[in-house]
């Protein structure tokens, strides 16, 4: 009844067989992806019958000076088991991956806050607003070059 | 003749009685019904996943308890579970069993809160409001006597707890256990079966459960609606492999379902404290961890748990040095108001407050 | 010089009004000294009115603390019972703001125009045998008038407050109000019908067994129309605190609040003394010429603590459960009961068209009858189709049992 946790190896033969060119590399827990891939790997493993992902945990994001990274935690509630997804974006300025919100409404709060604190916007999205700073802040808080 | 109305756009908050925080809504209404909703917060936005950045592991419990802060242990669990998982130290059986019973301890008194407040919104002008809290009373004095402080408590460490509890806890703890049961029946009789309670929130505001699992929304709010997925079950965490518990669920995801779950939740986490003190040994409540942390550069940990409001994660990762190099909170609250659009538009102004009173966010956790 | 009362004068012949009538007539002409005695007992009500206001305030606030199991004001006074006193001079010192947009006269006027139909209708209800200000032989009619001054109060209040809000809160109010007038007229109508006069003395000397038990139906009505009409929980929507802040009176700060408040409070008291000289034989019980206005004050007492023990229990209606509950529940009840009042009353009177006790306990047994099973009737066709639970895994209770 536990939860498992996929490893990386297993979801990189899928999804790379699933979604041509999109697999970067993958480790024991982590499956790294392609950026401009990313909605359709997600749209993959949420539409698989076998992995069957239909819960979406969190999207993080990372700022690691020369790139940044953005996490997806994803869950399957019929299947019973998890995957953590990552894609990297290089630089710093005009950074933009597709958004998965037609695929998990949860992603709405969460990548406008990404798009708010990190400045990573997400195209497709349909109300990419800053949500906890107001309108008109000039930055990125939490980046690491902010203060 | 028709007669000419025009649509009415009010702010809610987030100066407002029942807000359940600085929280603004601004909703669009025609007469009473309502038309849009636009949620809009960040009043209460503190950066504390910044400030996560500039403290070192062990102080960042303090800033932990200020995220939901009607529930700070368990704030504190889901952090020390994702520090231990970040540096691969196994919590001795003592601390474990000590972490379990006050998460459900604080559990009751959130759900209580949670209750007391809803029925506030409905209009009852106090009286249920009190009797729930009465019992949270008794149990944040017993959370005084084994910490200290009875809202923020960081009471827990990465590797256990803080402090033992001290000898006169474990009797205050079962008079307290023997009083609930009479106290916490008068509540339920007053309220649950109460006509008026039934026709306000039946049927009102409903959350079907494929749209819930696509907006993640997890916790109370989504066993109402029909998954009984709980990670205390899915993910077993400290002495929770140990301990006989049920799930409540309920099929139809309105306001009455989510309040209901939260009532028959409330007898499972105390049906748990009593596990708790009996399987309890003595031993030590710590493992032995250095009180500055250097974790391993490039770990990183997603730790779970299932707060009183849904799931509470914490995504550390770590370069090395004495602070996160990344501190990331999935707070639950969040997550279940991305559904406040659909449980609103289509109801009235009165069930609006209702509803923002059942789905029991907390303006702490959404903002942080 | 004697003045002497005439005998089609309105105002009561009593003792004190006597007194100070032919006092006052030896150093003024008669016709002052009559206004003058007037005006001297209409003090007394008023006074009586707002201190009754203020001790209900009180009263109220330590009843509600005692059913939260909490205590209530306890600091000024012995158990408190200064609060009201400490409570009046802080709105006295307060600031009493008007909002920059509103309509100023119209703004001001509207503690007065609350605050007045509380006290008119003090002015007939009879405390002990002959013992009111004024003796209007349509007594019942004078007192629904005056009842509806309060609708056109509360709608002045929130439009003059130019916040919307308070427009909110008027209109709720206003539409509850008008709701709930038609039953309650229905429902004062079987009384009339039984006592045979609008006079309220004659309703009370009519009263040989208590009209709540001979028009049970009617009771019930009319102190559900009269709780909503009141403002009261579960009715209170239009100043609904958790939703809509304060309603109506949300911009009123300072005295004009403390006079609204004032409003409030007094008119549970009066219309509690109109239930009971209409429904609980007013002033009558043992040793009732002398004690008369003691019983009369006792039985207010009762009535105003339930309705204290009802705020303190219920949530509060939707307004259109509120809407529904007045046109499909209390109108239909009260319909039927005049219907069936107007039969009784018909095949029971003698020649004269007057009732005695036996007829009346006849009345009471048959209408208790119509009560249940009009209540029963009524009650099942309005219920909302609630949806009926789902299975429920592992909890020891489900839903749908809790109905």
């Amino acid at each position: 009844m536990a939860v498992q946790q996929l490893t990386g190896e297993e979801l990189s033969e899928r999804v790379g067989a699933a979604v041509p060119d999109s697999v970067v590399a993958s480790d024991d827990g982590i499956l790294f992806v392609e950026p401009a891939k990313i909605a359709d790997v997600a749209g993959f493993m949420k539409s698989d019958s076998r992995l069957d992902f239909n819960f979406l945990n969190s999207i993080s994001a990372v700022d690691y000076i020369n790139h940044f990274e953005v996490v997806y935690h994803l869950t399957s509630m019929n299947k019973h088991h998890t995957a953590i997804v990552k894609t990297r974006l290089d630089g710093r300025d005009e950074l933009t991956l597709p958004s998965v919100y037609h695929l998990w409404r949860g992603a709405d709060f969460q990548e406008r806050e990404i798009w708010d604190l990190m400045g990573i916007s997400f195209s497709g999205h349909p109300n990419l607003k800053r949500i906890m700073l107001w309108e008109g802040f000039d930055g990125h808080p939490l980046r690491k070059d902010y203060l | 003749m028709p007669i000419q109305t025009e649509p009415m756009t009010v702010n809610i908050g987030p100066q407002h009685p029942s807000t359940h925080g600085v929280f603004r809504l601004r909703v669009t209404f025609d007469g009473e019904d309502i038309l849009e909703v636009e949620p809009i917060f960040g009043y209460l936005h503190r950066g504390t996943e910044k400030l996560a950045e500039e403290r070192n592991y062990t102080q960042i419990v303090t800033l932990t308890d200020r995220l939901d802060y009607v529930s700070s242990m368990i704030n504190n669990q889901a952090y020390c579970l994702a520090v231990e998982e970040l540096i691969g130290v196994e919590v001795p059986q003592r601390a474990k069993y000590l972490r379990t019973l006050t998460a459900e301890l604080q559990r009751v008194a959130s759900h209580l809160m949670g209750i007391g407040f809803f029925l506030q919104d409905l209009g009852t002008l106090g009286t249920p409001l009190m009797y729930a809290f009465r019992l949270r009373e008794r149990i944040l004095d017993l959370f005084e006597m084994l910490c200290g402080a009875r809202i923020t408590v960081s009471y827990m460490r990465p590797g256990g707890v803080f402090f033992d509890a001290p000898d006169d806890f474990w009797p205050a703890l079962e008079q307290f256990l023997k009083d609930f049961d009479t106290e916490y029946k008068e509540l339920e009789q007053l309220i649950l079966e109460n006509e008026i309670v039934m026709v306000r929130t039946r049927g009102v505001s409903l959350l079907p459960l494929e749209l819930a699992i696509n907006n993640s929304v997890s916790g109370p709010s989504l066993r109402a609606s029909g998954s009984d997925w709980d990670w205390r079950k899915m993910a077993p965490y400290d002495a929770y492999d140990r301990m006989e518990f049920d799930i409540p669920t309920a099929t139809g995801g309105d306001n009455y379902d989510r309040f209901w779950v939260r009532i028959q939740e409330i007898h499972q986490s105390i049906r748990m404290v009593r596990q708790c003190i009996q399987q309890i040994e003595p031993g030590p409540i710590r493992a032995d961890v250095p009180l500055v942390l250097r974790p391993e550069p490039g770990a990183e940990a997603y730790g779970r748990v299932e707060a009183s409001k849904g799931e509470l994660a914490f995504y550390l990762v770590s370069d090395g040095g004495i602070s996160p190099y990344r501190c990331k909170v999935r707070s639950p609250s969040l997550m279940n108001l991305t559904t406040i659009e659909h449980l609103l538009v289509g109801w009235k102004l009165a069930d609006m407050i209702v509803t923002l009173g059942s789905l029991d966010i907390n303006l702490g956790e959404v903002d942080r | 010089m004697n003045c002497v009362l005439g005998p089609d004068n309105i105002l009561h012949d009593t003792l004190l009004f006597r007194v100070i009538y032919e006092g006052v007539g030896n150093v003024l002409p008669c016709g002052l000294s009559y206004v003058v005695a007037g005006l001297a007992i209409m003090m007394l009500l008023v006074n009586g009115v707002l201190l009754g206001a203020g001790l209900f305030s009180w009263v109220e606030r330590r009843l509600i603390g005692r059913f939260h199991n909490r205590i209530g004001p306890n600091r000024w006074g012995p158990f408190g019972s200064l609060q009201p006193l400490a409570d009046l001079v802080k709105l006295l010192f307060k600031e009493d703001l008007t909002p920059r947009g509103a309509d100023r006269i119209v703004f001001a006027i509207v503690p007065v125009a609350m605050l007045a139909p509380v006290v008119l209708m003090m002015a007939v209800v009879p405390f002990a045998k002959d013992t009111a200000l004024a003796n209007l032989n349509v007594g019942v009619l004078y007192i629904l008038a005056v009842t509806s001054i309060t609708s056109i109060a509360i709608f002045m209040a929130g439009w003059s407050s130019d916040n919307r809000y308070a427009m909110w809160g008027a209109s709720r109010g206003v539409a509850i109000l008008i709701s709930y007038e038609v039953p309650v007229v229905m429902s004062l109508l079987g009384v009339v019908l039984v006592a045979g006069s609008m006079s309220l003395d004659d309703v009370v000397s009519a009263q040989t067994v208590p009209f709540l038990l001979v028009q049970p139906l009617a009771f019930f009505v009319f102190f559900a129309g009269t709780s909503a009409e009141l403002n009261r929980t579960p009715f209170d929507l239009a100043e609904a605190e958790s939703e809509i802040i304060a309603g109506y009176h949300i911009e009123y700060s300072g005295v004009k609040f403390a006079l609204i408040q004032a409003a409030e409070f007094g008119a549970v008291l009066t219309s509690s003394a109109v239930m009971v000289t209409l429904f609980l034989s007013g002033w009558s019980g043992p040793v009732s010429n002398y004690l008369g206005w003691a019983w009369f004050l006792m039985k207010i007492g009762v009535l105003a603590f339930i309705f204290s023990w009802i705020r303190a229990t219920f949530p509060r209606l939707r307004i259109d459960q509120l809407l529904a509950f007045a046109w499909k529940f209390l109108l239909p009840l009260s319909i039927i009961n005049l219907f069936a009042t107007a039969l009784e009353v018909y095949f029971l009177r003698d020649g004269s068209g007057a009732l005695d006790t036996t007829d009346l306990w006849i009345m009471a047994g048959i209408n208790f009858g119509v009560a249940f099973g009009c209540l029963l009737i009524f009650g099942t066709l309005i219920k909302e189709k609630v949806r009926p639970a789902g299975p429920v895994t592992g909890a020891t209770l489900s839903p749908g049992e809790a109905d």
